[in-house]
C-alpha cells in the first residue's frame, strides 16, 4: 500500500470551501451521497406511482367496471397500460435506483472509506440519464394513445406494430426510456466496480470489505454482463417500431421469439442484479443486530458469484411455453433448479449467522428477518415454476404473478426499509421512531402476505393473468374465486394506507427526530465512524482498516463491537 | 474541477481510468455480441440472405478495414509518445487516427449512399436490416471515439492528463476488432 496513513485531504474535489448555491449543492451535486438521495428520492417517488397503478387495476380486477376513487372508470387499454408500466416501473425505475444505485452510491464510497467514488462527474451523468429516463417513462403515459400497454417484458410483434398494442407512441417512448435507464445504470456500474476494486482504504483487504459492497459490487457485473444483448434487441425493436425493419416479423425473416431470449438472457440475471443488493443489506443488518460474526463469509461471497455465474444460463425457464425445443426445455429446468442451490445455501447461511447471537429486534432487523422468511416462500414457489412440465400449467396464471411478487416483494420493498430504517440515522444525522416503524412493518407484512396467497389459490384455479375483467369467463367468475380477489384487494389497500405511517415517520424524523450520534448501532464498519450525516469529503482524516466488518462479541474485548479503523 | 482522492488511489494495481475502460469494454463486448450472434442464428437459418449479402462491396469493405486498422497503429505511436512524456506529438497522432475515423465514415457514407440509391435499405430484408443496424452501431462508436479522442488530444497537446492517450487507444483498438469481426460476417460471407 502506497498511501501514507495520513492521507491529505480537503483539496481534491469537493470545490473547497465557499458557500454551494442550491443548484449546486442540491440538483448538480458531483458528491456520492447527494447523487444517492437523488436516486433514492426519485426512485421513491416513481415507487408512489406504481403504487397508484396497482391500486387502479388491483380495483378493476375486484370491482370490474365500478369507477375507481382517483382515477375513474378503467377501459380495456387503460388496464393493460397499467399493468405494463407497474411491472416496468416497479422494477426499473424503483428497484434498480433505489437498490443498486442508491444504497451503493451512499455505501461504497463510505464502507470502503474514501472521499467519494472514482468518477464523480460520469455518476452525476449517470443520475441525470437516469432521471431523463423517468421524465421520458412518465410523459409516455400521456401521449396520444396512452401509456405502452404491450405488458413489461414487450413482446412482439404485440410491442412492435402500433396496430396491435394501440399506443404507438407509448410502446417507442418505452423503449427509449428502458435503453436510457440502461445506459444510466451502466455509468454508475463502472464507477460501483472500480471503486470498490481501486479505492479501498489503506490496509482494507478484498474480503475485509462489508458483504452489501461485495453483493453491489457482483450485482454490477451481472448487469453489465447481461445488459448488452437487450439493448442491442431495444435497438432492433425501436427500428422495428419506427423504421419498418423486420428483425422481430416472422413475415420477413425475423423472428419474435429472438426478443425473448434477448430480454430473459437480461431478464433473469437482472432478479439477481437486484436480488444481491437486498442480500447485502440484509447480512450486514442481520450481522449488526445479532452481535455475531458474519457466518461463513468467504462462502457467501464464492456462493453468490455461483449464483451469478449460473444465472446467466436458466433465462429460457420463461420460454417453456413459446415453443422452445423440448430438448433445450430439459436443460433449462436443470439448470433453474441448480440455481435454488446456492440460494438455499445463502439463507442457510443467514440462519446460522442469527443462532446462538444475541438479537435486538429492532426495526431493521424485523426487516430483515422478514426477507428471509418471505423470500424463502418466493423461492419454493419458483421450484413448481421451474420445471417444464408443470409450468405448462402455471405459465402466465396469477401463481406466476404471486411468485414472482414474493421475490420482488421482499427485494425492492422489505430489504429497502431494512436499508432506509439501519442507514437513515447515518444519511440524515437523526433517529427514527422505533414504535412508528414498527407498527408500519406488521402494517406492511401481514398484509403482504394477504395479497399474495389469495394470488397463488387463484393462479393454480387457473386464473389468467392479463385479463381485464372476468365476468366474462365463468369458470373463473365463480362467487368464491371473486372473494379472492377482493381480499387481495382489500389488503392491498390496508397495506398502502400503512404506508403513510411511514412516510409520516421518514418525514418527522427527517426534521425532527432525536439527533443521531457517530454510530447509534454500534456497528464495526466504517460508514459509522464519521459524523452523521458525514461532512462532504467523508472524513476529517481518512481511514485506515486493520480488520474484517464482522468482528462482534470478540472474546478478547470488553465491548462487544470492535470497529474496523481501531488500532490494534 | 480535481479529482477527489479516491481516483487516485489504486489498490489493485492498475490505474483507476485504465481499469474503467475495460469495464466498459465488458458491457460493450455483449452489446456487439446480441447483435452479431442474433445475426449468425439468423443468417445460418435463412439461406436467402447469401443473394443479399453478394450485393456488398467487399472492396470498400477491405479498404475500410485497411484504414481502421493503420488509424490504430498511430493511436499505438501516440501511447508509446505519450509514455515518453512527449504529449504535443502523441496529440498529432491521436489526429491522425482521428483522421482515419474520418476517412472510415466518408467512406462509409458513400457506400452506403450507392446502395440506398441502388434500392437496397434498412427495410430490403433481414440480411440489409441486421447490415445497417450493426454497422451503424459501430458507426456511432467509431464517432464517439473520435469525439473522445479529439478532447484527449487537446489536453495532451498542453501535455495534461497523458495516462489518457492509453486509455483512449484501448478503446479505439475495441472499435476496431468489432469492425474485424463485422467485415466477414457481412461482406465476405457471401
Amino acid at each position: 500500500m502506497a498511501h501514507a496513513h495520513a492521507e491529505p485531504h480537503g483539496t481534491p474535489g469537493h470545490g473547497g470551501h465557499h458557500e454551494q448555491t442550491f443548484f449546486q449543492k442540491y440538483i448538480f451535486s458531483t458528491d456520492h451521497k447527494m447523487i444517492a438521495m437523488q436516486y433514492t428520492f426519485t426512485g421513491l417517488a416513481m415507487g408512489m406511482i406504481g403504487a397508484f397503478m396497482a391500486y387502479v387495476f388491483r380495483m378493476q380486477l375486484a370491482f370490474p367496471g365500478s369507477s375507481v376513487p382517483g382515477f375513474g372508470v378503467v377501459s380495456p387499454g387503460e388496464y393493460n397500460a397499467l399493468v405494463t408500466n407497474h411491472g416496468s416501473i416497479m422494477i426499473f425505475w424503483v428497484a434498480m435506483p433505489v437498490l443498486i444505485a442508491g444504497f451503493g452510491n451512499f455505501l461504497i464510497p463510505l464502507m470502503c472509506g474514501c472521499d467519494d467514488m472514482v468518477f464523480p462527474r460520469v455518476n452525476r451523468l449517470s443520475y441525470q440519464l437516469f432521471f431523463l429516463s423517468a421524465v421520458v417513462l412518465v410523459a409516455s403515459l400521456f401521449v396520444q394513445g396512452g401509456g405502452f400497454a404491450g405488458a413489461w417484458t414487450a413482446y412482439p410483434p404485440l410491442s412492435a406494430v402500433g396496430k396491435y398494442n394501440l399506443t404507438p407512441l407509448g410502446a417507442t417512448l418505452w423503449v427509449i426510456a428502458v435503453a436510457l435507464e440502461f445506459v444510466a445504470f451502466l455509468l454508475g456500474g463502472i464507477n460501483f466496480i472500480t471503486t470498490a476494486m481501486n479505492s479501498r482504504a489503506p490496509g482494507m483487504k478484498a474480503f475485509d470489505v462489508p458483504m452489501v459492497v461485495w453483493m453491489i459490487v457482483i450485482a454490477s457485473i451481472l448487469f453489465m454482463a447481461s445488459v448488452g444483448p437487450l439493448i442491442a434487441g431495444a435497438v432492433m425493436l425501436l427500428f422495428d417500431q419506427t423504421l419498418g425493419t423486420g428483425f422481430f416479423n416472422p413475415g420477413r425473416g425475423g423472428d419474435p421469439i429472438l426478443w425473448q431470449h434477448l430480454f430473459w438472457f437480461f431478464g433473469h440475471p437482472e432478479v439477481y442484479v437486484v436480488l444481491l443488493p437486498a442480500l447485502g443489506i440484509v447480512a450486514d443488518v442481520m450481522a449488526v443486530f445479532a452481535r455475531k460474526k458474519l457466518f461463513a463469509y468467504r462462502t457467501t461471497v464464492y456462493t453468490i458469484i455461483a449464483t451469478g455465474v449460473l444465472s446467466f444460463f436458466v433465462w429460457a425457464h420463461h420460454q417453456f411455453i413459446a415453443g422452445i425445443d423440448p430438448r433445450m426445455a430439459n436443460v433449462f429446468t436443470i439448470t433453474t433448479v441448480l440455481i435454488s442451490i446456492p440460494i438455499a445455501e445463502t439463507c442457510f447461511l443467514y440462519i446460522a449467522t442469527l443462532y446462538g447471537g444475541s438479537i435486538r429486534l429492532t426495526t431493521p432487523m424485523l426487516w430483515a428477518l422478514a426477507f428471509l422468511a418471505e423470500f424463502l416462500i418466493g423461492g419454493v414457489t419458483g421450484i413448481y415454476l421451474g420445471a417444464s412440465g408443470a409450468d405448462i400449467y402455471f405459465h402466465d396464471t396469477y401463481f406466476v404473478v404471486a411468485h414472482f411478487h414474493y421475490t420482488f416483494f421482499p427485494i425492492a420493498i422489505i430489504a429497502v426499509f431494512a436499508g432506509l430504517t439501519f442507514w437513515f440515522p447515518k444519511m440524515f444525522g437523526r433517529m427514527m421512531n422505533e414504535t412508528l416503524g414498527k407498527i408500519h412493518f406488521w402494517g406492511t407484512i401481514i398484509p403482504f402476505n394477504l395479497i399474495f396467497i389469495p394470488l397463488f389459490i387463484l393462479g393454480a384455479a387457473g386464473e389468467h393473468r392479463r385479463i381485464f375483467d372476468y365476468s366474462t369467463f365463468p369458470e373463473l367468475a365463480r362467487p368464491e374465486l371473486q372473494a379472492l380477489r377482493i381480499i387481495a384487494t382489500v389488503s392491498l389497500l390496508v397495506m398502502l394506507a400503512f404506508q403513510f405511517v411511514f412516510l409520516y415517520n421518514f418525514v418527522r424524523s427527517m426534521i425532527a427526530g432525536p439527533r443521531a450520534e457517530k454510530n447509534p448501532w454500534k456497528s464495526n464498519t466504517l460508514e459509522w465512524t464519521t459524523e452523521s450525516p458525514p461532512p462532504h469529503g467523508n472524513w476529517v482524516e481518512m481511514p485506515v482498516v486493520y480488520r474484517g466488518p464482522y468482528e462482534y462479541n470478540h472474546p478478547d474485548r470488553a465491548e462487544d463491537y470492535w470497529p474496523q479503523n481501531e488500532k490494534p | 474541477m480535481l479529482r477527489p482522492l479516491a481516483t487516485t488511489r489504486s489498490a489493485m494495481g492498475i490505474p483507476t481510468g485504465r481499469l474503467a475502460v475495460w469495464w466498459v469494454l465488458v458491457s460493450e463486448i455483449v452489446i456487439f455480441g446480441g447483435i452479431l450472434v442474433s445475426y449468425i442464428m439468423h443468417r445460418l437459418g435463412h439461406a436467402s440472405w447469401a443473394e443479399q449479402a453478394a450485393h456488398t462491396n467487399v472492396w470498400i469493405g477491405a479498404f475500410n478495414t485497411f484504414v481502421l486498422l493503420t488509424s490504430s497503429l498511430s493511436a499505438v505511436l501516440a501511447h508509446q509518445a505519450a509514455e515518453q512524456g512527449n504529449g504535443p506529438k502523441a496529440a498529432r497522432l491521436l489526429m491522425a487516427t482521428i483522421g482515419g475515423g474520418a476517412v472510415f465514415l466518408l467512406v462509409k457514407s458513400f457506400e452506403w449512399t450507392s446502395e440506398i440509391t441502388s434500392g437496397f435499405t434498412l427495410q430490403s430484408g433481414g440480411f440489409w436490416s441486421y447490415y445497417y443496424t450493426a454497422a451503424g452501431v459501430h458507426a456511432f462508436h467509431v464517432i464517439a471515439g473520435m469525439v473522445v479522442m479529439g478532447f484527449v488530444a487537446a489536453s495532451a497537446m498542453k501535455n495534461q492528463d497523458l495516462h489518457r492517450v492509453e486509455n483512449v487507444g484501448i478503446y479505439w483498438h475495441f472499435v476496431d476488432i468489432v469492425w474485424i469481426f463485422l467485415f466477414p460476417l457481412l461482406y465476405i460471407a457471401k
